[in-house]
């Protein structure tokens, strides 16, 4: 097993098993503090540098709770503030600045393979917290902390991943995360167009994962135990009309769960939705992602404390 | 008429490129930016019978050896080549070319949202090998996975 401490996070598949199981442990830990209301103050005297290239609320507010819930203190820019900053000059100069001011840098950026490229120039560790449509892996980490919370193991469950596995990051990375586990099966639901992409159908094959590409939620919905649902944007469909009966056949709603799904299944998101999910699903047994939402802020707790070296 | 037959008048000092695939030839000159204006005494023959490939390619050119990048290029368009180095009419070393498991700065990544593609950003294009053949390379920063008509068609446009 590598070390945590200094270590770039990039790919969810950087890390092993035990790795992960690592993370998880220090997590519930975080967690449990947390509900005593006395998280330990591991990050005083640090700071965090939080460079939002896009825009983005949820990833980084979970960060800068979690940064601040340690006692840290968080520097950075989202949006507009990276526009501007970008007209002056390039990424590289960018994260040379932010390497001398912090101690870690938690990046998202549009263009695939810019963390990868951030954390060759930064002395710090570097998170990615997006990279175009590649790489999410701090998503991957909470969406399988919130499955082994939820049914005690990731193994032997059967998934189902659902919407736009082609363009989608947080889609993409929680299928390469499963290839680290043992699932009894994947199920890839997307229309034709959006299927996952070669590179990650590589890793699927070369890991043995039993994996079925469909277009149809209905027909595999019955066996799921895991359905983690993702938006399908519209601008991904030339054709208008070809979006909206994609739309419509992969929402998901309490009548359709009810109707065809296990007791027990349980529904992901890694948020935001739009109308993907029926709101009428909030409230009943199978709803899963606002407690999926919650467990970001220990999960990334454990992550800075492991990759700073404060923990354990 | 016999391949051998047709096989031009030796060399004194160069460079014979043996058992490129059939049909190739070209491209190989195209990639090593030979186009006959530079004066060099270059041979080429093509579909010559090859007790290995069935039929294959041969060039020879005169006063010109090639820097390991060149040998990495040919190898990606022809993988089957070997390589002779020939001084006073010998040949004095015969290398098989083969292509690292990462390759550097030859080609372009076709994603045009990955970071090697940004302007102003000094991050050269590096690949891994992913299969030799058919050729496969994988981009280590945005994952996208090239394969041989890609390759084919920078190398032989000249823009990788
Ligand atoms: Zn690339």
């Amino acid at each position: 097993m590598r070390a945590w401490q200094g270590r770039d996070v990039i790919s969810i598949l950087d890390f092993t098993r035990d790795e992960l199981e690592q993370l998880f442990a220090a997590a519930e830990e975080m967690e449990e503090k947390l509900s005593r209301g006395k998280p330990p103050r591991l990050l005083e005297g640090r700071i965090v540098a939080l460079a939002f290239f896009e825009p983005s609320t949820r990833t980084r507010l979970s960060f800068e709770a979690a940064v601040k819930r340690l006692g840290g203190e968080t520097i950075g820019f989202s949006g507009e503030e990276a526009t501007s900053l970008a007209k002056g000059e390039n990424l590289a100069d960018t994260i040379r600045m932010l390497d001398s001011y912090a101690d870690l840098i938690v990046m998202r950026h549009r263009y695939e393979g810019a963390a990868l490229y951030a954390a060759e120039i930064a002395e710090h560790p570097l998170i990615n917290a997006g990279d175009g449509r590649q790489h999410h892996p701090t998503q991957a980490m909470l969406d399988l902390y919130t499955v082994r919370k939820l049914f005690g193991t990731v193994d032997g469950l059967v998934y189902g991943v659902l919407g736009d596995l082609r363009y989608g990051r947080a889609a993409s990375s929680f299928i390469l995360s499963l290839t680290l586990y043992r699932p009894s099966k994947v199920y890839l639901i997307s229309p034709r167009l959006l299927r996952v992409r070669p590179e990650v159908r590589m890793v699927l094959e070369e890991s043995g994962v039993r994996f079925v590409e469909t277009e149809s939620l209905e027909e595999v919905l019955p066996e799921l135990d895991v359905l983690y649902v993702t938006r399908i944007q519209r601008e991904r469909f030339p054709d208008p009309q070809e979006y909206e009966k994609v739309r419509g056949s992969y929402r998901v709603t309490l009548d359709l769960l009810e109707r065809l799904a296990k007791p027990d299944l349980k529904v992901l998101h890694p948020l935001p939705r739009v109308d993907e999910i029926d709101y009428r699903v909030d409230g009943s047994r199978y709803a899963a992602y606002f407690l999926q939402a919650r467990l970001g802020v220990p999960v990334r707790m454990a992550l800075v404390s492991l990759v700073l070296g404060v923990w354990p | 008429m016999s391949g051998r037959q047709l096989l031009v008048e030796r060399i004194r000092d160069g460079t014979v490129i043996d058992h490129i695939p059939a049909g190739r030839a070209l491209i190989v000159l195209r990639i090593l930016g030979i186009t006959g204006r530079e004066g060099l005494r270059v041979a080429v023959v093509m579909n010559v019978e090859s007790r290995k490939l069935g039929r294959k390619d041969i060039v020879k050119i005169e006063n010109r050896h090639l820097s390991p990048e060149e040998v990495n290029k040919i190898a990606l368009v022809a993988p089957t080549a070997t390589i002779n180095i020939v001084r006073g009419y010998e040949v004095v070393e015969k290398r098989k070319v083969e292509l690292p498991e990462t390759l550097e700065n030859v080609l372009r990544c076709t994603n045009p949202t990955c970071i090697t593609r940004k302007p102003r950003e000094p991050v050269k294009p590096r690949f891994r090998l992913v299969s030799r053949r058919p050729v496969r390379l994988q981009c280590i920063y945005c994952g996208s996975i090239i394969d041989e008509r890609d390759v084919l068609e920078q190398l032989v446009s000249g823009s990788g």
